[in-house]
């Protein structure tokens, strides 16, 4: 039973990432535009233009980049290089491979990500759950209007407010950039660990905010619901302490639904962390995507797009795994 | 009427996201008047200025003989009320019609994902177990588990043109992930009414399956539907700010979302342009949170439960 | 004659909704004597589970226990505080309740349930103790030890009510309130149970309150009965004398509604409708349905008084009294 579970989730995974890995192939290649010519128009631009030998240049990028070859086998190599975890070449920063792009920008992602999932799932749920609870004082509803504001609101716009009220006009922050331009990068110096902290808490804090928004509006309406049920009433009944009752009872009941959403919730700030990442000039993924977009460079488009997705396909693979653990009633219900 | 009204004060956050929606279409439909759509093209104005009113030009309304030229001179002085940003273009005029677009957009993400979403939903929920239902569910699985943004992303930069992207193409490609949400969320609400009593009636009086889903089946989701129809809207707005952020599509047109490109390609933090930060970080602000009180308000409708008053 | 463990006084409990007030429960007056089981029947609406929840003091919002006493061994719960009440759920008075099939934590061992409720009333047990308090309850319910290490959802439907009944006897309480606990069972299971419940009363000496609608079940189980319609009491006394001979029209509609075996393929039923407790009508409250209201019955509300030794009525066919 249990294994039938995993496996069904694992096949699942495998075809979340074969369908990204055919989208990412397939889409750039549809479009009208040629990331050569882009490049060599580029290098025109700002290193002259010779007038021979033109064609044969662009064909001789073209065989580096394999773009000369048919679409199927450019396909297959495609992915067979994905099973080797080769994303090849970037083709506006040649020599550089798309790898060791990533590999330079994704843990500036994964932290900012990370620590923005876990501040806002534990701060929104708690928050949410004594939102929702009928012996709450009645004062804290009137967060509910701001909470709902910044779960409408994109990470990115709020982060431009942020910036402007604390980072421009009162200063606290900076406006921009994981660390100071005249600091030595030393990651076993506390000044300077201070220093990325510092950097960090503006990009964190929008999508923390945007997150936290979601998660207690929906905790709360998962305490509202869980409230009402059966178990409440004798929990009641039995005469349980107040602390029981709320964490026990009733929370714990309520978190079920929502580690369902956990998976979605780090898609979601994942997307909103690209954009962040661009208007904080911060290094990870999203900031390196937005310039591969300008330039069109397809490889590196295509590898970092497929990362992220990929990535997160995993994550919620192992957010799958982690639910039966919660919920004793899943591995032995089929088909759940 | 008067009953829609009564509701109306009972459920809050349907009548406040009403009520912004409605100022928002007045806003960019209505405010029409005001702007001249020039203005919100590169070089129509003087750069970098801050809100200012243009008096002299307001002053000159009287002389003018005829109503178009009394407007003209209106439009002439209040062309810089919102302020100008470093292309030259009127803030004002800027965000009347890229409000306007963004509305536009979203009711075509909302048309489409809510049209694919209610047949596939309604389709793969009543015929749940066939082929059909078990490809359109592992197609949805595969949407959802993708950050849609990122998918819109890929297409965005790709597919089209950007250069000359219409609203239509945008609205288009915003779409592409907007039908899935729905269509699992419809689907799971045919799943359990499919076997109320009144399904199980309609069916021995030898109605067929579409006969159903039209006439039985998708007036009591009624509400749900549209709820669905709040929420596709929100999710195409919310992509497109997001592609318009990172400068996808035509970047001339002055979409919200494109303002706020320019606003970082232009450093306006860092000069201290106040007002070119903040008001379409306002209006953004409105527009999304008016959809999701929207959204929320009709959630309390399609689902009683949550309902706190008796 | 003892002192009742069990005195409820005048109770009202209204809900105030837009359209008025509600009265669900609109004074009743009961005794109850250690050791007896009384049975408390009435239709759907009636107010017998709100009954049951003013007893708990678990009557919530919109709702109100707008007046009256409910003393238990001497001390009037309307005048304890939320932890001193608390204190009094489970250990002295307890609860069995109706849809057990959902009355359990989903994510709790059935042992754990049994031992939160006896940890949050005695912090002196230990472990082993609390352990070992579990194990003895699952097998005086007739489960085996077993039990306690499952989740509800590997129970059955019997098993799980049995589960509510331990954790309801954990404390050893004076008073168990039995609210329709058997009505989401097949007959078989219904069977069993009771008899459980019934052994459990005579080991431990329990007053117990049954809230029911089936007067099949009442006459098997209960000592006294109570038959409550629209928020009032109607007739109390010893289940016997009840059946032998009812003193009210609804008492006696309501046996006479229970199927015969000698009469096979012939039901009576009670013509009407309840009335609506928003809007209760004047003097006698079953005037809309009893075959022989007369002038005064819709004028005058009939007081509830003991008309013979322990059997109480409110009518007027046995002498017009001022309420």
């Amino acid at each position: 039973m249990r294994l039938g579970y995993v496996l069904r989730r694992l096949v699942f995974l495998l075809g979340v990432i074969w369908t990204a890995a055919t989208l990412n192939f397939l889409l750039p290649r549809l479009a009208p535009r040629d990331p050569v010519m882009q490049k060599v128009a580029q290098q025109a631009a700002t290193q002259g233009l010779r007038g021979e030998g033109f064609a044969e240049y662009v064909q001789s990028q073209k065989e580096l980049y394999g773009l000369d070859r048919p679409l199927w086998v450019q396909y297959v190599d495609y992915l067979w290089g994905i099973v080797r975890f080769d994303l090849g070449y970037s083709i506006t920063n040649y020599p550089t491979t798309v790898n060791q792009i990533i590999a330079q920008s994704v843990w500036w992602t994964i932290g900012l990500v990370g620590t923005s999932t876990v501040f806002a799932f534990v701060i929104g749920t708690v928050l949410g759950a004594l939102l929702g609870w009928n012996k709450s004082p009645r004062l804290m509803s009137a967060l509910i209007p701001p909470l709902m504001v910044f779960s409408a609101t994109p990470a990115f716009v709020l982060a431009l407010i942020l910036i402007y009220f604390l980072a421009f006009r009162a200063q606290l922050f900076p406006l921009s950039r994981p660390y100071s331009l005249f600091i030595t990068v030393d990651w076993s110096n506390a000044k300077f660990l201070l220093d990325v902290l510092h950097h960090a808490v503006l990009p964190a804090l929008s999508l923390i905010l945007v997150s936290l928004g979601s998660w207690s509006l929906g905790m709360r309406a998962m305490m509202v619901t869980v409230e009402g049920d059966d178990y409440m009433t004798f929990a009641e009944a039995k005469g349980l302490t107040g602390g029981r009752l709320f964490f026990q009872y009733a929370l714990r009941n309520a978190l079920l639904p929502q580690v369902t959403g956990l998976a979605v919730a780090i898609g979601s700030l994942v997307a909103g962390s690209t954009l962040v990442e661009v208007y904080f000039n911060y290094p990870g993924l999203g900031n390196r995507l937005g310039a591969a977009i300008a330039s069109f460079d397809y490889y590196l488009i295509s590898g970092i797009v497929f990362f992220l997705i990929a990535g997160i396909a995993v994550a919620t693979f192992l957010v799958d795994m982690l639910y039966p653990l919660l919920d004793p009633r899943i591995s032995y219900a089929r088909g759940t | 009427m008067g009953s829609f009204f009564s509701y109306v004060r009972r459920n809050p956050a349907l009548g406040w996201g009403l009520g912004i929606l409605v100022f928002l279409l007045l806003f960019s439909y209505g405010g029409r008047i005001l702007i001249n759509p020039e203005d919100a093209f590169a070089l129509a104005t003087k750069t970098d200025l801050p809100p200012t009113l243009d008096r002299e030009a307001l002053a000159k309304i009287g002389e003018m003989p005829t109503l178009k030229g009394k407007l003209d001179q209106l439009r002439l002085g209040l062309r810089e009320v919102f302020g100008t940003d470093s292309q030259g273009k009127s803030l004002l005029a800027s965000i009347v019609l890229g409000t306007g677009l963004t509305l536009q957009i979203g009711a075509i993400a909302g048309a489409i994902g809510i049209g694919i979403g209610t047949v596939l939903g309604f389709f793969s929920g009543y015929y749940a177990g066939t082929v059909f239902d078990n490809i359109v569910t592992s197609l949805v699985d595969v949407v959802l588990t993708m950050p849609g943004f990122l998918v819109l992303v890929l297409i965005a930069s790709s597919v089209a043109d950007p250069d000359n992207m219409t609203v239509v193409t945008m609205g288009l490609v915003v779409s592409v992930t907007a039908w899935a949400f729905p269509t699992r969320a419809i689907r799971s609400q045919v799943l359990s009414m499919r076997q109320r009593p009144f399904v199980m009636m309609a069916k021995l009086s030898a109605m067929s399956g579409p006969e159903i889903i039209l006439k039985e089946l998708m007036p009591n989701l009624l509400p749900y539907l549209v709820m669905s129809l709040a929420n596709s809207v929100y999710g195409g707005v919310m992509g497109s700010l997001g592609l318009q952020g990172l400068g996808i599509g035509d970047r001339r047109q002055p979409y919200l979302g494109m303002i706020i490109w320019w606003i970082q390609y232009y450093s306006a933090f860092l000069r201290g342009m106040w007002w070119w930060i903040l008001e379409p970080v306002i209006i953004i602000i409105l527009l999304l949170t008016g959809l999701i009180l929207i959204s929320f308000g009709l959630d309390e409708i399609a689902n009683p439960r949550t309902r706190r008053s008796v | 004659m003892n002192q009742p463990i069990l005195k409820i006084v005048d109770l009202r409990v209204y809900y105030h909704v837009e359209a008025g007030a509600v009265k669900a429960v609109d004074g009743v007056d009961l005794d109850l004597q250690p050791g007896v089981k009384l049975g408390l029947v009435g239709e759907s609406g009636s107010g017998k589970s709100t009954m049951a929840l003013a007893l708990m003091r678990m009557i919530k919002e919109p709702g109100k226990i707008e007046g009256g006493q409910m003393i238990l061994d001497g001390t009037d719960l309307m005048t304890l505080n939320t932890e001193q009440m608390r204190h009094v759920r489970l250990s002295q008075l307890s609860m069995i309740p109706q849809g057990a099939m959902n009355s359990l934590h989903p994510l709790l061992r059935i042992e754990d349930q049994i031992i939160d409720g006896i940890r949050d009333h005695d912090r002196t047990l230990t472990k082993a103790e609390l352990h070992e308090r579990a194990g003895i309850l699952l097998e005086s319910v007739e489960l085996t030890r077993r039990v306690g290490r499952m989740y509800p959802h590997e129970l059955s439907g019997g098993m799980k009510q049995r589960a509510c009944m331990a954790i309801a006897i954990s404390m050893h309480p004076q008073l168990i309130i039995a609210d329709e606990p058997t009505s989401a069972l097949d007959v078989v299971i219904q069977r069993q149970v009771m008899e459980t419940l019934d052994r459990l009363q005579v080991e431990l000496d329990l007053s117990i309150i049954l809230i029911g609608h089936d007067m099949g079940l009442m006459a098997q189980f209960v000592d006294r009965l109570a038959v409550m319609y629209a928020g009032r009491l109607m007739e109390l006394g010893d289940t016997l004398a009840l059946f032998e001979e009812p003193l009210h029209g609804y008492t006696q509609m309501l046996i006479e509604s229970l199927p015969v075996l000698e009469n096979k393929g012939v039901f009576t039923g009670i013509p009407g409708i309840t009335p609506s407790l928003l809007d209760v009508p004047p003097g006698c409250v079953f005037h809309t349905r009893c075959p022989e209201a007369t002038q005064e019955c819709r004028e005058i509300v009939p007081a509830f008084r003991e008309l013979r030794p322990g059997h109480w009525v409110a009518c007027h066919r046995h002498g017009v009294v001022e309420a």
